[in-house]
Parts: C-alpha cells; structure tokens; sequence
C-alpha cells in the first residue's frame, strides 16, 4: 500500500471529478417523478398552505395515488423534523408550506390566504401573514 | 307511708296550642311546601338583580375563526431555516 501523498494529485483529481459527477447524476435520479411534474405544470395539483399537495382539479387515479403516496412522505418527513427541533408536525409542516409556496414556479397552483387556489405569477406569491 | 318519690317528670315547656301547630306541620309537609316557595322566590330574584348591572351588546364585526390560529409566527420563523434544508435534501417530495 502507498501513503495517500505518493498518488498523483492529477490522478486525485480525477477520481474527484468522477465522484462528484455521480454525485450530480444521483441528484437527478432523486428529481420529480414525471408524472408529478407535468401535473404540477399543468395546474393539477398545488401546493397547500399547511405544506401538503391539494387537487386543483378532481385528480384521475393515477395523480391521486401519485399526491397520496408524496403527502405520507412529506408527513413522515414533518413529523421527523418538527420533533428534533421541538416543535408540532403541523408548525413545521407549514413553515415549510411559506418556503414551498415561495418556490413555485409561475403557472403553478397554489393555495392563497383566502383559501383558493391561485396561479403562481412572476409576482411573489400571496401568502399567510405569518410566512417569513 | 310517704312515698319516696322526689321529683316528677314535669311537662314539656310548650304549650296546647304548640303541640297542635307542631303536629299539623309534621303531618302536612307545611315546612317541605315553605322551602320550596323560598327556593323558588329566591331563584327567581337573581335574574331580576343581574339584569341591573350586566349588559350583554352584540358584536359589530363579524367572527372569524382562523384555522391556523394555534401556530405563531416566531415559531413559524424559527422552524424556517430547517425547513428550507429539509426542502434541499429531499427534492423528490417536494
């Protein structure tokens, strides 16, 4: 075996470059499942001020199951957080909602703070007074 | 012979006319008829004694019940740095 210092920077370099390129490509497997994205797009489906997806339109079984099996994950994930940082599944949840809301993309759907569903513009989206 | 008798058993300090009223009472439930008015009167007074000093205006604003009313902004701003992370690390559900 060779002490670390004996490799050849320029061989290190490369096998960093490689690493990091799996790393990018493992980023994008983990993107939107398709069919989530083009219903997103679509205006299907939105984002809910309380940090879960809501149907714009009634979803066809395929979306249903699609947003069902994401806002389980979603929960699971808010559950987990909120209770490391000593808080309800329902305040991290939507805090989480103000950021998701913020990150829409315009066409998108999303829920106002009068509890309708608007389409996200190029304008900052309307959200509850409490969103930071 | 003289008896031995000292003292005789005298007779209660009421008189006829106590006894009378006293049996009358026992038998008819006067007393039982008498709490009840007295409860009654005294229940009936109370309304007529508050109704001089409370008085109860509706509001002029409709009520509105918020939803999220139990979740508070500081917390909300606390939790918000976390939840961005938490957004980054796990694009597939959001």
């Amino acid at each position: 075996m060779r002490a670390f210092a004996d490799y050849n920077p320029r061989k290190l370099m490369f096998a960093a470059a490689a690493v990091l390129t799996l790393a990018v490509a493992g980023t994008a497997l983990a993107q939107r499942d398709p069919a989530y994205a083009a219903a997103r797009a679509a205006g299907q489906v939105g984002e809910k001020m309380d940090g879960y997806l809501g149907y714009v339109t009634p979803p066809g079984g395929d979306i249903r199951a699609l947003v069902e099996d994401l806002n389980i994950k979603r929960r699971a994930l808010y559950s987990e957080k909120a209770q490391a940082a000593g808080a309800t599944v329902e305040e991290y949840a939507f805090t989480t909602g103000c950021r998701l809301i913020a990150q829409t993309s315009p066409g998108e759907k999303y829920e106002g703070p009068g509890g309708g569903w608007l389409t996200r513009t190029s304008a900052p989206p309307q959200r509850d007074s409490r969103c930071p | 012979m003289i008896a031995d008798e000292l003292t005789r058993s005298l007779s209660p300090a009421t008189s006829r006319v106590m006894r009378v009223w006293q049996a009358r009472e026992q038998r008819s439930g006067w007393r039982a008829v008498r709490a009840a008015m007295m409860l009654v009167f005294g229940l009936a007074a109370v309304p007529l004694m508050l109704s001089g000093c409370i008085s109860v205006t509706a509001p002029d604003k409709p009520i509105v019940i918020e939803l999220n009313i139990n979740i508070k902004q500081e917390i909300v701003y606390r939790l918000s740095a976390d939840a961005a992370n938490t957004i980054d690390k796990n694009p597939e559900i959001f």
